[in-house]
């Protein structure tokens, strides 16, 4: 992927206001398999700044700092360059897409061929014990099926980096345990810094890394 | 490339309205060298006043565009307030926004063959009467322009109810019933008071624009507005249509005091608005709660259902007698029925519906393509428009068609493209886009902006998140603005008229034509042709996703609404 060494996702003196008011400032560097939890209170713009990461907060945010993904500045450049991914409370999975069809959207061009790309597809379900998924409608899954071809759909743009946005927050008690661990093991084993907001002390305690609280 | 979008379409909004203003306003005072007016000066303003009937002619727009207006918008803020977020509310929604493709020509047909001397009511009363011919009363083209400001008001409810419904997610509406109601009060007051006074600067631009219509329009009057003397536009087009082209310079002039009159009739409501505003301020604050309303709530339900039902009924006569053999006048239906007429109109019928197409294909195309790019735009830039925008959008709304469209005509004559498909196709944009944009604009920005920020995060470029993602959630939205605009184009009869100058005989052209002539087997046939298209498309736009997304029940939550 990236070329340069895998030194993990880096926060230089991140700055983040609005209005002339600072929501939210942050110093940290997260290694590759780390996952650390960022808590606070709602409006302390803890989404905002993984909206900063990924490239996607709007212009009339002051942010001042750097963000830099194994040695390379992210400052800049278009969120599609950036590989970071992001997962949501919601799924978010494409309605007008298949199951594979989400998946496959993932999949960087690199991957040739009608075979290979649909083999990938099919492994990553496998991965996921959803074989012979891939032509399902995704509004037909569970909601913890949906959790998993979400966060294997992400896994399978690649990312040098992965942030989670609240992701647990909308799955019943059952569920969440089951997917938490689900997510935070497949972090470790693909080596991803991780940056995880949420309100929800369990998360972080799940994590079992670093815990950072915003004020 | 895409930076750009936003300002040609601007540019073909505002342009064609600027070029003709330029076009009419010269003229008016006397400059027009193709007919030999080079010395500026008063004779076409001379000429004009010295018209019999002027003034009344002037009152007649004026005085009925304010009042059909403000009975559609109290109409429709009645039946809002008595019935929002119950059966009866969702019913009419589903009546209205079909109505909502009626042309205006189609519906003042159908209004005029129900309640004319020899229309369908009077021979309904006669059976009981035991009249033997239809009263001789004039009910349609009458002195006071009643029947024209009925068939105003059936046609302008369904929009205005439209432009409400999307206004009333954003007060909060459901939960200040709920308040209200506890407090005490009555529905419809509770909703005057609390409701109103937050969603009325959302549907101002389409109340004004709804205002300016009326106190405009050409068709509708031509079918149902008095004749001796007709309403200010539809003088303005006869002596524009005369063969005497001195008259063009008065007939400039009128165009300009058609404006004036237009923003005489905004200036009137505006200061409506004012009194209003501080009237209720208090009337809000008083205490009285209007709770056993339920009289004036059924009255609402009647007078909408009665507007929406004059529609239907009307395009059911108009069909009945497209194929209507020999009806005599006390009977209720003709003694038989046949499609010879149709039969006899099978090739005309193709070829106006083929100029219509010629003309609503590439103009739906351009309009839907350029309003997606400048929606696709501000998705990706950071600049919000602001409120002045939506002026910019309703600007071609709010100045009267027959004001520039003279002044358009001039303004292709002069760089040679006078009768030419793109001149039509550039008139017709003009009304298009607007309504294109507000019909696309809301499910656009309603769209979880997550979806595209995660297609970015997979590494995907905005490009192909425009057409991989967004587009395909939006096909729905798509497909019915899509529709709307067919709508649009199909219905516009002078910009077809003046800018095609005859050459485009489209469905809607014929249709008005045939007014004067009265045959109204022949207006059946025609005022039901210009029903198709938008029909068609409406059908198209609920069908189509449907068929598409079949196996994707998660569209369904896309594509409602």
């Amino acid at each position: 992927m990236a070329d340069g060494l895998k030194t993990g996702l880096a926060l230089r003196d991140v700055h983040i206001g609005l209005a002339g008011r600072e929501l939210v400032a942050v110093d940290l560097v997260i290694a590759p398999g780390e996952i650390v939890t960022l808590m606070g209170p709602s409006g302390s713009g803890k989404s905002s700044l993984l909206g900063h990461i990924c490239g996607t907060l709007p212009a009339q945010f002051d942010v001042s700092g750097q963000v830099i993904l194994d040695g390379r500045i992210l400052d800049g450049c278009p969120p599609q360059d950036r590989h970071v991914g992001i997962l949501f409370q919601d799924d978010l999975l494409f309605p007008h897409l298949s199951v594979g069809g989400n998946l496959a959207f993932a999949l960087p061009a690199s991957i040739k061929g009608k075979d290979s790309r649909r083999a990938r597809v099919e492994e990553a379900l496998k991965s996921a014990d959803m074989d012979g998924f891939a032509d399902r409608d995704p509004a037909t899954l569970s909601g913890g099926q949906r959790a998993r071809v979400a966060l294997m759909r992400v896994l399978l743009s690649e990312p040098c980096a992965l942030l989670l946005d609240e992701p647990f927050s909308k799955l019943d008690s059952a569920l969440r345990d089951q997917i938490r661990a689900f997510v935070f093991d497949l972090c470790r084993k693909n080596g991803l810094p991780t940056l995880m907001v949420t309100h929800d002390p369990e998360d972080g305690a799940a994590a079992g890394g670093r815990v950072i609280n915003l004020a | 490339m895409l930076r750009f979008v936003p300002i040609i379409t601007i540019a073909f909004m505002i342009g064609p309205v600027s070029a003709g203003l330029i076009g009419t306003l010269l003229p008016a005072f006397g400059i027009l060298p193709a007919l030999g007016g080079i010395e500026p000066g008063l004779d076409p303003w001379i000429a004009l006043f010295d018209q019999p009937g002027l003034w009344q002619s002037v009152r007649l727009s004026l005085v009925n565009g304010l009042v059909a207006s403000f009975i559609s918008v109290a109409i429709v803020m009645l039946f809002c307030a008595a019935w929002q977020g119950t059966a009866v509310f969702r019913a009419m929604q589903r009546i209205l926004s079909p109505i909502l493709s009626v042309p205006h020509a189609t519906a003042a047909f159908g209004l005029a063959f129900l309640i004319a001397p020899s229309g369908w009511i009077a021979r309904l009363v006669a059976q009981f009467a035991g009249w033997e011919r239809p009263p001789d009363i004039a009910i349609i083209h009458d002195p006071w322009g009643l029947a024209m400001i009925a068939g105003l008001v059936a046609k302008e409810i369904p929009f205005l109810f439209l432009m409400t419904l999307a206004a009333l997610p954003q007060a909060d509406t459901e939960r200040t019933a709920q308040i209200t109601a506890t407090l005490g009060y009555g529905r419809i007051a509770g909703w005057f008071k609390a409701t109103l006074p937050r969603i009325y600067p959302q549907i101002r631009l389409p109340v004004l624009a709804v205002l300016a219509y009326s106190t405009s329009v050409v068709d509708v009057a031509i079918i149902l507005g008095p004749t001796t003397p007709a309403p200010l536009a539809v003088r303005i087009l006869g002596w524009l249509s005369d063969p005497d082209l001195g008259l063009r310079f008065m007939a400039s002039s009128a165009a300009i005091l058609q404006l004036l009159v237009v923003v005489g009739a905004i200036a009137i409501w505006i200061a409506g608005e004012r009194i209003v505003a501080v009237l209720g301020y208090g009337w809000a604050q008083n205490g009285w709660r209007f709770a056993r309303d339920g009289g004036l709530r059924s009255g609402s339900a009647i007078l909408a259902g009665l507007a929406a039902g004059a529609v239907i009924l009307g395009l059911v006569i108009l069909l009945v007698w497209s194929i209507a053999g020999f009806w005599g006048f006390p009977d209720i239906l003709p003694r038989g029925f046949s499609l010879r007429l149709w039969m006899r109109e099978y090739d005309a019928i193709g070829r106006h519906l083929g100029a219509t197409l010629l003309i609503a294909i590439p103009t739906v195309m351009i309009a839907i393509a350029l309003v997606l790019g400048c929606l696709e735009q501000e998705t990706r830039s950071t600049h919000k428009p602001g409120r002045g925008a939506m002026w910019l959008v309703y600007l071609p709304l709010l100045v009267p068609q027959i004001s520039f469209m003279f002044g358009l005509q001039v303004f292709f004559t002069l760089i040679g493209l006078e009768r030419t498909l793109i001149s039509v196709v550039v008139a017709h944009l003009v009304f298009v886009l607007p309504y294109v944009f507000l019909s696309l604009s809301d499910p656009f920005r309603a769209l979880d902006p997550r979806y595209g920020q995660t297609a970015l995060c997979h590494g995907a470029s905005p490009a192909r998140v425009f057409w991989q993602v967004r587009l395909p959630l939006l096909t729905r939205a798509v497909m019915t603005a899509t529709a709307v605009g067919l709508a649009v184009t199909v219905g516009q009869y002078l910009p077809t008229l003046l800018i095609g100058a005859g050459r485009f005989a489209t469905v809607t052209t014929e249709a008005v034509a045939l007014a004067s002539g009265g045959d109204r087997r022949m207006i059946g046939i025609y005022g039901l042709l210009q029903m198709v298209l938008p029909f068609a498309g409406f059908a198209c736009a609920l069908l189509i996703p449907a068929i598409l997304f079949r196996h994707r029940r998660g569209m369904d939550a896309q594509n409602r609404g």
